[in-house]
């Protein structure tokens, strides 16, 4: 048996095998958006053909992060707006596993939004779900990075003076190369789009609107919404780049008047991901590192080998 | 006292080569046989400003800077000479030479550059003066001068080598054998005829002085090294492949080191967006089974106090690095400080779990990296290794053999997939990863990394129920908080058996103690022997381990003087305030000797401290502060 035989295990994977069991039971109020996260993500999970326990799942601080409980895989539920910086590393030290990552808006746009923006730019080969609801749930209903100009809440009585962030295009400019926008309400596409991310090779950054009906009861629930693949009236072609981020200012733009545009926005296949950047220049090992760990075989150096020969 | 010792300093502007200058020079008098150590100090400036580096050499081992030195190397700032700079610094070249007069010993030789200086402004700063006051032995010679003949007057370095080497009747022939293995082609034939011209020219001034270089020789193969690159061997040798960080002085050098070295070794290395995510990005390579390693200095070391958080909640082992500066805030970016003892213990929220090694000279910083692997692996807690600025950059000789040992790339308590068939699940199929009592008896859990078959656990920062599900049940709570904390008994009873890390000095049974911690311990055993000389009965214990602190060996020392002084590099007395927590008592014992001014002690300031304090007098130097006895 090898060190991590559940990677690449050849078999029909069954949709269920992600449900946890017994416990623990969902703690989101009725009618939450992240529901619909969760159901996506299991359904796509046969489509790809990945099994739980080569799947690592990180989470940040929220609802969001509890995905994590419902979810069964392996999983670190992380701290606030850092589960990209930890995802990262255990995709270095082990390529093959399934890294996924999820947050909230505040997660991501907000406290982690340095993250956001660096894991994009090193298009480190993972699958980043933020759940975007436009508030701050499990705190209790704060303004968030995107909810709109003028929102009122408990910490902005006076209606937000600020703009909301524009994720899409700060992913685009940050250097993602594969940006997807789905909802809750939209579970075929938002299946299909999470598949796709899994697969593509390289940052897949998918904001996805989740509804909040108990914080955020003013706002929409996303619905009626535009798939912008299936519509006739947006033709753009989501590999070329200029053509993405027009798109993309319509989407988030139009958000925020009302009408909610959906689908994928911008998808690069050509630039290669970060870890195999790193391994052309000679700064990854052509193996997992991880594993090294566990073979019995491996040949560790000592310093007293080489480096020493510098200090005599 | 000071006989039989070179103390060389050589003073320039940063930039200048001041510290590759001195590598080298040290480097050859190991070669010739004699120990060698190293002190330097450095402004907070990339190019030009005030830097010197001293090379303290005598026939036996050596482990701490000497009281002044007896041979200045001036070279003058070459960064100075612009015109706008020197309205805004003044007269900057001149002060490799000025600034240096507080320290040389009398009768010491003064060499300097006068092909860099104008006659007229050495007339002003009073050499003349001083040199007869002190009888020191003044050398202008014309460095620059002989460096440009062969090329370019950055090779004024080697001159000022070929020229210390004459006055003080050293052979060239390990500076050649130097400039041989470092340079090649016209390079090295330019080196060379500067390092004899200067020679030359040297010999022929015949400066009378009383310094006699030590002759030595070594029983076995030296290698000469920073505590940095002991620190980085360390990790490398225990298995470390990966490392995360964000550039910060003094942490920089190890992170360089590691940075450089470790694809080599077939690891990883990178470069983040700050300090929470370099934190982080350990945490995440070692949950997925990799030994890895982060660190920072005081306030990048801030931001990640969280993450620490998460590693001792989750169980995650991770070796972060504190390289201390001077604080607090920004601090003195490059001045040395033992400050930073209690931001490292109490740092983040919670009852915390962690370990704190504190290596006290360049041996230990190898070693004690090593224990904090091994610990942070097999105990599943992170280790946190604290030195600072002055361990960081000094060069000390060692024998090579000590670096001979064994790696460990032991993942501590990782199951294979084998065992984790046999080991205890869920009813909802997750693996017990946090078992309350775990089958060995021990209080670390069972531990998985994601990718192996039925291993799945989910780690959290919340409070969290065997298999890792997130749990508020009072029972499970005290469970889990009683298991983590219960470690550190663990841990202090295996560094008790298999590494002790703490280190005595001087008689066995003495009226009077130093305690010491981390990089003041070498300077004070240097004391306590001179102090021993000059009829007083001391003794002295250097303590490396911070947390889990080692109760029973401090309380029977402390036991067994009737007064102790506690020498550190900080104004509130951290290490003192430390043991008196740990051990509930000996306040009234316990008195401080600090020093905060950027500077370490010297060997000289201990004695008049610890003399004064047991006269009960005032201290006279003004740059320290003596801290009487707080009662218990």
């Amino acid at each position: 048996m090898s060190a991590f035989s559940a990677i690449n295990e050849e078999r029909e994977i069954e949709r269920d095998e992600f449900t946890p069991g017994i416990e623990p039971q969902a703690t989101w109020c009725p009618g939450c958006g992240d529901f619909g996260v969760l159901k996506a993500l299991k359904q796509a999970m046969p489509e790809v053909g990945k099994n739980p326990d080569e799947v690592a799942l990180f989470t940040g601080i929220g609802c969001s992060g509890k995905l994590n409980s419902y979810f069964n895989s392996y999983g670190f539920h992380t701290i606030h707006g850092r589960s990209l910086p930890v995802a990262r590393a255990a995709k270095l030290a082990n390529p093959n596993l399934e890294v996924i990552a999820a947050g909230g808006d505040g997660d991501g746009y907000g406290i982690g939004g340095n993250h956001t923006i660096h894991t994009a730019r090193e298009n480190h080969d993972m699958t980043y779900i933020v759940f975007n609801n436009e508030i701050f749930g499990l705190t209790k209903g704060q303004t968030s990075p995107t909810s709109p100009k003028g929102h009122k809440s408990k910490t902005q009585p006076h209606g937000s003076a600020k703009s909301p962030i524009r994720p899409l295009s700060q992913q685009l400019n940050a250097g993602a190369t594969y940006i997807a926008r789905t909802a809750a309400v939209n579970p075929n596409q938002a299946k299909e789009i999470i598949a796709e991310a899994i697969e593509h090779d390289g940052f897949a950054h998918i904001d996805f609107l989740t509804q909040c009906p108990t914080w955020n009861k003013d706002a929409k629930h996303y619905v009626p919404y535009t798939d912008v693949q299936q519509s006739d009236e947006f033709d753009f072609d989501v590999s070329d780049r200029a053509e993405a981020a027009e798109m993309m200012r319509k989407t988030e733009e139009r958000l925020y008047e009302g009408e909610v545009l959906t689908g994928r926005m911008y998808v690069d296949d050509s630039r290669p991901s970060y870890g195999e950047e790193k391994r052309q220049i000679g700064e990854m090992p052509e193996e997992p590192l991880a594993e090294r760990y566990f073979d019995e075989d491996a040949e560790w150096e000592r310093t007293y080998d080489n480096l020493l020969e510098h200090h005599k | 006292m000071t006989d039989n010792e070179l103390i060389w300093r050589i003073a320039g502007g940063s930039g200048d080569g001041i510290d590759s200058t001195s590598q080298n020079f040290a480097k050859a008098l190991m070669w010739s046989g004699l120990n060698v150590f190293t002190h330097r100090h450095y402004p907070s400036r990339i190019r030009g400003g005030h830097t010197y580096v001293e090379v303290r050499a005598k026939d036996e081992p050596v482990q701490s800077r000497g009281d002044g030195y007896n041979f200045l190397l001036a070279l003058g700032d070459s960064f100075a000479r612009n015109p706008q700079e020197e309205a805004y610094y003044g007269k900057e070249e001149l002060k490799p030479l000025y600034e240096n007069f507080d320290d040389l010993r009398e009768g010491g030789v003064l060499l300097y550059d006068e092909g860099l200086l104008d006659d007229e402004d050495v007339d002003e700063i009073g050499l003349e003066e001083a040199a007869e006051e002190n009888n020191w032995h003044v050398v202008p010679m014309d460095l620059r001068g002989i460096a440009k003949e062969h090329g370019r007057e950055i090779m004024r370095n080697t001159a000022g080598i070929g020229a210390t080497a004459a006055i003080l009747d050293i052979s060239t022939d390990e500076f050649e054998k130097l400039i041989k293995q470092n340079m090649s082609g016209d390079m090295q034939e330019a080196n060379l005829n500067v390092l004899h011209d200067a020679y030359e020219a040297a010999s022929e001034l015949d400066v009378d002085h009383d310094i006699e270089v030590p002759e030595g020789s070594h029983d076995e193969e030296q290698v000469i090294l920073s505590g940095s690159n002991a620190i980085s061997y360390g990790a490398i040798d225990e298995g470390c492949r990966f490392i995360s960080g964000y550039p910060m002085t003094p942490w920089t050098d190890v992170f360089t080191i590691m940075s450089q070295h470790l694809p080599e070794f077939g690891g990883i290395s990178e470069q983040v967006e700050d300090e929470i995510a370099a934190a982080a990005l350990a945490l995440g390579a070692s949950h997925a089974g990799v030994k890895a390693m982060s660190g920072s200095s005081g306030g990048g070391f801030a931001l990640m106090s969280e993450p620490l958080g998460l590693a001792e909640m989750t169980e995650t082992p991770i070796v972060l690095v504190e390289a201390m500066r001077a604080g607090p805030s920004t601090g003195m970016p490059t001045k040395p400080e033992q400050a930073d003892l209690e931001h490292v213990l109490y740092t983040s929220q919670g009852d915390s779990a962690r370990v704190v090694f504190a290596p006290a000279n360049i041996r230990e910083c190898y070693t004690q990296t090593r224990s904090a692997f091994r610990i942070a692996y097999e105990y599943q807690i992170p280790a946190i290794v604290i030195y600072d600025q002055k361990i960081q950059g000094e060069l000390r000789n060692l024998p090579a053999s000590h670096f001979d040992e064994e790696p460990n790339a032991d993942p501590g308590s990782v199951l294979t997939e084998e065992e984790i068939q046999d080991a205890a699940h869920h009813s909802s199929g997750k693996f017990q990863r946090f078992l309350h009592e775990p089958e060995d008896g021990s209080n670390v859990s069972p531990r998985s990394v994601p990718g192996q078959k039925d291993g799945r656990f989910l780690a959290t920062g919340n409070e969290h129920n065997p298999s890792g599900h997130i749990s508020e049940d009072p029972e499970n709570r005290v469970a889990q908080m009683n298991r983590r904390l219960n470690k550190l008994d663990d841990i202090r009873a295996d560094l008790d058996e298999n590494t002790s890390h703490q280190t005595y000095h001087g008689p066995d049974e003495a009226d009077y103690g130093i305690l010491v911690w981390g990089s003041q311990q070498g300077t004070v055993f240097e004391a306590v022997d001179r102090l021993n000389e000059n009829g007083h009965s001391v003794k002295a214990l250097g303590v490396s381990d911070m947390a889990p602190y080692p109760k029973e060996e401090v309380s029977e020392w402390l036991e067994s003087v009737d007064e102790a002084l506690v020498v550190e590099m900080n104004a509130t007395a951290q290490f003192r305030g430390l043991t008196q927590k740990e051990l509930g008592k000996y306040g009234d014992k316990m008195s401080s000797l600090l020093k905060y001014n950027g500077n370490p002690f010297e060997p000289a300031e201990i004695v008049d401290g610890f003399e004064s304090s047991i006269d009960g007098e005032e201290l006279a130097a003004s740059n320290m502060k003596y801290l009487p006895a707080a009662g218990d």
